[in-house]
């Protein structure tokens, strides 16, 4: 284990991030005293339980079925894994195997990023864009915890990069527009390569007003605006050598949240890394990849907009994270194995001050996060063993020392107010252990898979003070006693696989011991002018999780496609009590066509009605729904100069409906008709 | 007696000649609020802020010798504030006066003005003190404004009986679990206001700017000993105005003012306030 000492000296050389990313970026120009690198493959063969979606450039455009230029959180929900809580029009909350952000991790090139909103108003998905992304990596619960200590699973949104190909410039300019809310969305990306560097530049900008449901109610206070650059350049400094720098920068202004009681007038983040890269190929060494990093961001709420505020409330939020990844592969004869010894170090501050109606009165102020420092280090070890051919066998294990402390004085007294032996500091260590077998035969494929994993609690679950839950109209208080949460995890897969038709049905279950969750406390008053009650976080004696979802695809000729997704999912607590933001069952079955340049794809995609809700967590039942999307679309020009061109319609009956997952049943977008055209010359 | 005052005088005097009567930090924290005034000697009063206010307030004072400039150190002090009021004069509790710990010639203690000055009626103050046998008295009129929040409150219990409740601390509140001190005195005559010993006082602090909500783990007042002030915790969430809400319970727990604060009862009659 990593002591104290150790991690403190670690982040001692943090604070020159910014430093030698200048000079990397400053390197990527004059080049050409640079020695040539080869392109590096990666060898390690090995059936992998992620899921990957792809998102960005990747894959040639005509080849893309999506909306190109749709949300990262709507590439993100093509997986039977991946929910979304939706508050608005903007910046949903991914749930992986129904669980939130507390459960799973999120990160971005296997950095860790915390949001700063203490309503989960800024998930760490919302601070990229997709033409920032390549593809994005979904684990399911425990196994691939390399990048952090998840219950649920992690989610690893990678961004393009390029690669030392002599390819020279290319530009692309994508546009977009949505009939419903208007969005407008322009970006720009420019990249370029050769044999020595490579930049990616990248830039997005979206505009929308209000977005209307179905039967052309508008939905108040749902606009949002915001803007993103991003630029990545890696230089090969001497053979086998390389150094990447990247940047994000990401700001969105007067985002409404309709279906909370405030908006957000800024959510503004910064994301910078550097990263060194050694692939010497050899027997002890194939790739050793080393990181650090540093993001910080900023999240405003803001109720000035709101016609009726029983008071006027700022309740400004940040979010600080330095941190450090080595990643170290070798390829011992069929052992592949991996070793990533990563740290991070986040500060995260909250507060409010409410505005009294007699301005005479001193303002009212609290902090609701009470600038609580996470120190994170952990050791993970994979070693993935291919006996023979047909099987495959994952081992890993990750060893992490979690410490938190609250630096804020008058955060900490508040805290005492409720636990009067509380210390300022609190020390964990959390296990993770996870083994997949995996067999495959004649395009017959079996999976099995057995995890340990436990995790700390997050900032708002361990401090928050009087956090207001617009969904049960609770304020939340923290507890910094509570035990690790502790899952253990089952999962299974089949599926066959032939040149046709693939059919894999795959199934997780999880028995989550000391669950922690808010209950109610009946002896307090909520702060919250009109919530019903104040709930203290506390564990459960345990509660148990079922995710399953049948995959199927089938070529019906060469031209056409039809694919289908139905997801079960399941969860109650030791009570009996269903869980909340549970799934009910979802579907989605869409036929897609393909010829030459031409594609278009017609489905159908749906829930049954929830009525495994949870009362006791706020919910009511949602009535069942359907809706139909198409869309088409058309490549043109040469392979220098290509345009793309695709329209489609979403819901296109106008269905008005809401989900389990939207918060305060907040109805989605009624019907919207998009076009997207993009321009890419190479 | 002649010879004696004079003894004391010389006596008093003599370590003037070699070394500095009076340390300077004795009156670190404090300021002065006042001087009053006799043919000899100049009573000067200090408190922590410039002025004193209607409430609890804590009061030190030095006597100096008119004739010799020096500081009175071996004294016994009393102070008689009283109102003038138009009908009727009436005093206020007032505590005993004790040499300050650690100091040379600073003396303190603490009185609490239930009621403020006005254009008509005036606090006056006097200062009784003996000094090796023989007695004095300064006396003046004093500045006692009223507070910005009701730092006092005198009421008559369900018993008859005349009661005063001051707030002590959290002089200086934080958001926190406070320290919470009050001093209950009854009122047994015009000039005497004797500690009441024995009895309870509920609080309930509630945010009346905000939904009048309260705050958890509050603990009643008690005393730990007859004769002391009355101590508990006063749980304050966030910054801003607390109305702390109190009930009176005497020794057989029976309440002698004040009400539970419910929905339909936003506040109870018997309260005080703290704003930071």
């Amino acid at each position: 284990m990593v002591n104290g000492r150790k991690r403190v000296s670690a982040f001692t050389f943090i604070p020159t991030i910014m430093r030698y990313l200048l000079y990397a970026v400053m390197l990527v120009f004059p080049v050409g005293w640079l020695v040539a690198q080869e392109q590096a493959t990666d060898s390690l063969k090995s059936n992998e339980l992620a899921e990957i979606i792809v998102i960005g450039r990747k894959s040639p455009l005509y080849q893309k079925q999506d909306k190109p230029l749709m949300s990262v959180e709507d590439y993100l929900l093509q997986s039977g894994k991946v929910e979304m809580v939706k508050r608005g029009g903007y910046s949903w909350e991914a749930l992986i195997n129904n669980m939130a952000s507390e459960r799973t991790v999120t990160t971005i090139d296997g950095m860790r990023i915390f949001g700063a909103c203490t309503d989960k108003m800024d998930p760490v998905t919302s601070y990229v864009e997709v033409s920032n992304l390549s593809e994005a990596c979904i684990t399911s619960g425990a196994q691939g915890n390399c990048h952090g200590s998840a219950i649920g699973g992690s989610l690893d949104l990678k961004r393009n990069r390029g690669n030392f190909v002599a390819k020279g410039w290319s530009a692309a300019l994508n546009t977009g527009f949505d009939t419903n809310a208007s969005q407008r969305i322009i970006g720009t990306a420019i990249d370029y390569a050769d044999k020595r560097f490579y930049t990616d530049t990248d830039f997005m900008w979206r505009k929308a007003d209000n977005y209307s449901a179905g039967n052309n109610r508008e939905i108040a206070f749902s606009q949002f605006g915001k803007f993103n650059v991003s630029a990545t350049s890696g230089v090969s400094l001497l053979k086998n050598k390389i150094v990447e720098a990247s940047v994000i920068y990401d700001k969105a202004t007067n985002v409404g949240y309709p279906a909370l009681p405030m908006d957000v007038s800024l959510a503004e983040a910064l994301i910078t890394s550097l990263k060194f890269e050694y692939r010497p190929k050899t027997k002890m060494i194939s790739d050793w990849e080393t990181k650090i990093y540093f993001n910080t961001i900023t999240h405003r709420m803001d109720d000035t907009k709101r016609p009726a505020v029983p008071i006027h409330m700022d309740m400004p939020g940040w979010s600080k994270t330095y941190g450090f990844y080595s990643k170290l592969k070798n390829d011992l004869g069929n052992h592949h194995l991996t070793f990533d010894f990563n740290s991070f170090y986040n500060a995260a501050l909250a507060n409010m001050t409410m505005y009294p109606a007699d301005p005479s009165e001193s303002l009212m102020f609290m902090d609701t996060w009470p600038d609580v420092r996470t120190r994170y280090a952990a050791m993970f070890i994979e070693d993935s063993f291919t006996p023979n051919c047909h099987s495959s066998i994952k081992f890993s294990v990750n060893l992490a020392n979690h410490f938190n402390k609250v630096e804020s004085t008058l955060g900490l007294e508040s805290l005492q107010i409720f636990f009067p032996e509380m210390k300022d500091s609190k020390n964990r260590v959390l296990k993770n252990i996870a083994a997949r077998y995996a067999y495959d035969l004649n395009g017959f494929e079996y999976q099995f898979g057995l995890a340990f994993s436990e995790r700390a609690p997050s900032v708002s679950e361990g401090y928050g003070f009087y956090l207001f839950n617009s969904f049960d109209r609770y304020d939340y208080i923290g507890n910094p006693d509570l035990k690790n949460e502790k899952s253990l995890q089952l999962n299974a897969a089949v599926g066959r696989k032939t040149k046709k038709a693939a059919i894999k049905w795959s199934a997780a279950y999880f028995r989550i011991s000391d669950y922690i969750i808010a209950s109610p406390d009946a002896s307090l008053i909520p702060m919250t002018i009109g919530a019903s009650g104040v709930k203290r976080t506390t564990a459960l004696h345990y509660a148990s999780m079922v995710n399953s979802e049948l995959n199927i695809q089938y070529e019906l000729s060469e031209h056409f496609k039809w694919k289908g997704l139905l997801v079960y999912n399941f969860g109650e607590d030791a009570n009996g009590e269903n869980l909340p933001f549970v799934s009910p069952l979802r579907y989605s079955s869409s036929l897609t066509y393909k010829k030459n340049k031409f594609n278009g794809d017609f489905g159908v995609e749906g829930n049954l009605a929830q009525t495994q809700f949870s009362p006791t967590y706020g919910e009511d039942k949602t009535p069942a729904y359907a809706i139909l999307n198409a869309s088409c679309g058309q490549s043109f020009g040469s392979e220098k100069c290509i345009y793309h061109l695709r329209v489609g319609a979403e819901n296109i009956l106008d269905v008005y409906y809401s989900t389990f997952s939207d918060w305060n049943n907040i109805p989605r977008q009624g019907r919207n008709v998009f076009i997207n055209l993009t321009f890419n010359y190479r | 007696m002649a010879f004696v005052a004079l003894l004391s005088i010389t006596f008093s005097c003599s370590p003037s000649d070699d070394q500095p009567a009076i340390p300077v930090n004795e009156l670190t924290g404090l300021s002065k609020i006042q001087e009053l005034s006799n043919d000899t000697h100049t009573v000067e009063l200090y408190a922590p802020s410039a002025t004193l206010q209607q409430g609890y307030n804590a009061v030190s004072l030095r006597i100096k010798n008119t004739a010799t400039g020096q500081y009175e150190k071996n004294a016994d002090i009393t102070l008689v504030p009283s109102m003038h009021m138009a009908m009727m004069t009436h005093g206020c509790p007032v505590s005993a006066v004790t040499k300050s710990v650690g100091k040379d010639a600073l003396y303190e203690g603490n009185i609490i003005f239930q009621m403020a000055q006005n254009e008509t009626e005036y606090w006056e103050l006097r200062v009784d003190y003996t000094i090796a046998g023989e007695s004095y008295t300064a006396a003046g009129q004093i500045d006692v404004p009223a507070a910005t929040r009701q730092r006092v409150t005198s009421f008559t219990g369900t018993d008859g009986v005349r009661y005063i409740i001051a707030l002590i601390d959290p002089n200086t509140p934080r958001v926190a679990s406070n320290d919470m001190t009050v001093g209950l005195y009854k009122m047994d005559s015009m000039m005497s206001f004797p500690i009441v010993d024995g009895y309870a006082i509920k609080i309930d602090p509630r945010m009346t700017g905000m939904g009048n909500h309260g705050s958890p783990n509050n603990t009643d007042l008690i005393q730990s000993a007859a004769g002391q002030l009355y101590h508990g915790k006063l749980s304050l969430t966030m910054t801003g105005y607390w109305k702390i809400n109190l009930q009176l319970l005497n020794t057989e727990g029976t309440v002698l003012k004040g009400e539970p604060v419910t929905t339909d009862h936003p506040e109870s009659s018997l309260y005080l306030e703290t704003e930071f």
